[in-house]
């Protein structure tokens, strides 16, 4: 046998399809801290290979949720993180997960390769080369100090260390607060051209879901510590439909029971509909798949009021 | 050996280093600096001086004279000027002492705040690090790696010392061999500050934990909760037994409980309980006894030793359990 052929005898015969295998799977999540509810029976699951946005109003549960899945914080009800106890289990748990919390928490004090040695000293699935061939993409010097960096450059280390890393989820709890739209869009395409595949899984949290949208293959809307939607991309735009009216047809829009309702030019309105029938839609106007942000508006309509 | 080196508690170990090498070897070298640059400042000052006075200090310090003198010290002349030149060690020890109390007091305060204020935690939760191994790692960073970097620190000033002063003799036509390096015994010494680390650790535990908890519990300033506290509390316990109520010994409340918790991470702070329950003689003519291997043996069979020790583990155990579970929400 030729070592190709051994290097795919090695491999499982088939590999996991997309979804087929949970990463995290959260029973009746609940978070009570002294004066509030943060997560109140949360059901989620999300599976290998995708690149789920959890998204959310603020003070939804987001941040709680992702804590309780890195064992962070302690909670009541089901978590099993690729079948771990995050609460019981974290450092083993930890080799496996990696995690980005918004930008700058890397210490000010350290410099890069001290930073790139210890994580190599710590952690058995660190591979330096690639790490290194990251960061010389960057204009970051070996002895330079994370406080003599920009916070855009904090990021790309934080994120050449992370993607270095050879781990089966990751998790981004809003990871481009506060960076300038070049450093923003270098981001999410790092990740998606040199880190993704299909045996890894992405959890992002983030309020600039424009930015996201077209990366993420499933949806998880948070509310008041519930899960208010659960969805795939593409069940998404079969399900939801936004449609463009005109100032004649807009009663008849209303009568087909849109989620949401708001005023767009010329007069027109824009309806978004929730599992309405394609075909009656299309009389109303011109359909198309809403945006995320648009949908999370329609969702978390009244959330603030 | 290399094994050892390259394990990932020897990286933790390493970033301690790293992050307090400022408080931990720069603070050292600078005290030995001062130490060095104020020997050779009184040895200019003296030249000056004699030069100024038109003094011939060969006749008195001569070669003939000096080595005349040497050859007739007795035993207990030699004795002495080797007790000489341990002190001289110990002067440079003191200092850097003093530099090691404050540095490791304010190190162990930080230990486990500061990354929790610049949120830098979070980046050292997401690696697979448990977080009992993180707060080892700074207790032997406080009681090992600091004392031997002051320990290497004070040596190598005190041969430093030693090299300006031959030179000094050697200016005048003295050999400083015979006089001043035959004589001084500073490995020896060395050894039994390794030695004393181990007994000094034992002794610090209260303190460690102590500190490491308020460094892990607080939202901020640590400083005031872990020195308030115990200071209001041998406040009220004198002001209890002034108004004739039932109170602790204030002698005992004082240095059993308030000083454990606070100073028992100066060096060799164990010397007066021990000389007062062993009778150690440490005002007397040998200072040295104080110290002596016998003494450090003696002070681990006191009862405030192991009873301070197994305190300060179990505040080590809570400061690890909240480092596990505070969570800043």
């Amino acid at each position: 046998m030729n070592a190709a052929a051994e290097a795919i005898a090695e491999r499982p015969a088939t590999p996991p399809a997309a979804g087929s295998e949970t990463v995290v799977h959260a029973r009746g999540l609940t978070k009570r801290y002294k004066n509030a509810v943060a997560l109140d029976g949360a059901d989620f699951q999300v599976g290998n290979g995708r690149i789920v946005g959890l998204i959310g109003p603020n003070g939804a549960g987001k941040t709680t949720a992702l804590k309780a899945i890195l064992g962070l914080t302690d909670f009541e009800g089901d978590l099993k993180v690729l079948g771990m106890d995050p609460r019981r289990e974290r450092p083993l748990l930890m080799r496996e997960v990696c995690f980005i919390a918004d930008v700058a928490t890397l210490p000010r004090w350290i410099r890069v390769h001290e930073a790139i040695d210890f994580v190599a000293g710590v952690h058995p699935r660190f591979d330096r080369a690639k790490c290194e061939r990251f960061l010389s993409r960057t204009k970051l010097q070996a002895n330079q100090k994370v406080r003599e960096m920009s916070k855009g450059m904090i990021v790309q280390l934080h994120l050449a260390i992370v993607m270095a890393i050879d781990a089966r989820l990751l998790v981004l709890d809003e990871p481009t607060l506060g960076l300038d739209i070049l450093y923003r869009k270098q981001f999410y395409q790092s990740l998606l051209e040199d880190y993704f595949d299909e045996n890894k899984t992405i959890l992002i949290t983030t309020h600039q879901v424009e930015e996201v949208e077209h990366i993420l293959t499933d949806l998880l809307f948070i509310r008041d510590g519930k899960v208010a939607l659960g969805t795939t991309m593409e069940e998404m735009g079969a399900r939801f439909a936004e449609v463009l009216v005109n100032a004649d047809k807009v009663e008849a829009a209303r009568a087909l029971k849109p989620i949401d309702e708001r005023a767009a030019v010329f007069g027109k309105s824009i309806f978004v509909y929730d599992s309405a029938d394609p075909e009656q839609l299309a009389q109303l106007g011109e359909v198309k798949r809403p945006s995320v942000s648009d949908l999370f508006v329609a969702i978390m309509k009244g959330t603030y009021a | 050996m290399n094994a050892i080196l390259k394990s990932p508690f020897a990286w933790l170990l390493k970033r301690e280093y790293w992050e307090s090498r400022r408080g931990f070897l720069w603070a050292q070298v600078t005290a030995a600096g001062v130490i060095l640059a104020i020997t050779i400042l009184g040895i200019i000052a003296g030249e000056v001086f004699r030069a100024r006075m038109g003094v011939n200090m060969s006749v008195h310090m001569g070669a003939a004279n000096l080595n005349e003198m040497l050859r007739s010290a007795s035993a207990h002349d030699i004795d002495a000027l080797v007790k000489g030149l341990d002190m001289t060690l110990l002067l440079f020890g003191f200092i850097s002492s003093v530099v090691l109390v404050f540095v490791v007091f304010f190190y162990l305060l930080g230990a486990l705040y500061d990354d929790r204020r610049d949120r830098s935690i979070l980046f050292w939760k997401s690696l697979p690090v448990s977080d009992t191994a993180t707060v080892i790692s700074k207790v032997i960073a406080a009681l090992v790696i600091a004392p031997l970097i002051a320990i290497v620190v004070t040596l190598a000033g005190y041969i430093g010392a030693q090299i300006i002063v031959s030179l000094w003799f050697l200016a005048h036509g003295v050999n400083p061999f015979g006089l001043l390096w035959a004589h001084s015994e500073p490995f020896s010494l060395w050894l039994h500050l390794l030695v004393m680390v181990v007994v000094n650790a034992v002794w610090a535990l209260p303190t460690v934990g102590w500190l490491l908890v308020w460094s892990a519990a607080v939202r901020s300033k640590p400083f005031l909760w872990a020195v308030v506290i115990p200071i209001v509390a041998g406040v009220l316990n004198f002001w209890i037994g002034l108004l004739g109520l039932p109170n602790v010994d204030t002698q005992f409340f004082w240095g059993n409980l308030v000083g454990r918790a606070l100073l028992s991470v100066i060096p060799a702070s164990w010397i007066a309980p021990n000389a007062l329950s062993h009778g150690v003689d440490f005002v007397g003519s040998d200072q040295l006894a104080a110290i002596s291997y016998a003494s450090m043996a003696h002070a681990f069979a006191l009862p405030q030793m192991w009873i301070g020790a197994i305190v300060g583990i179990a505040l080590i155990a809570a400061a690890i359990w909240f480092r596990r579970w505070r969570d800043e929400a």
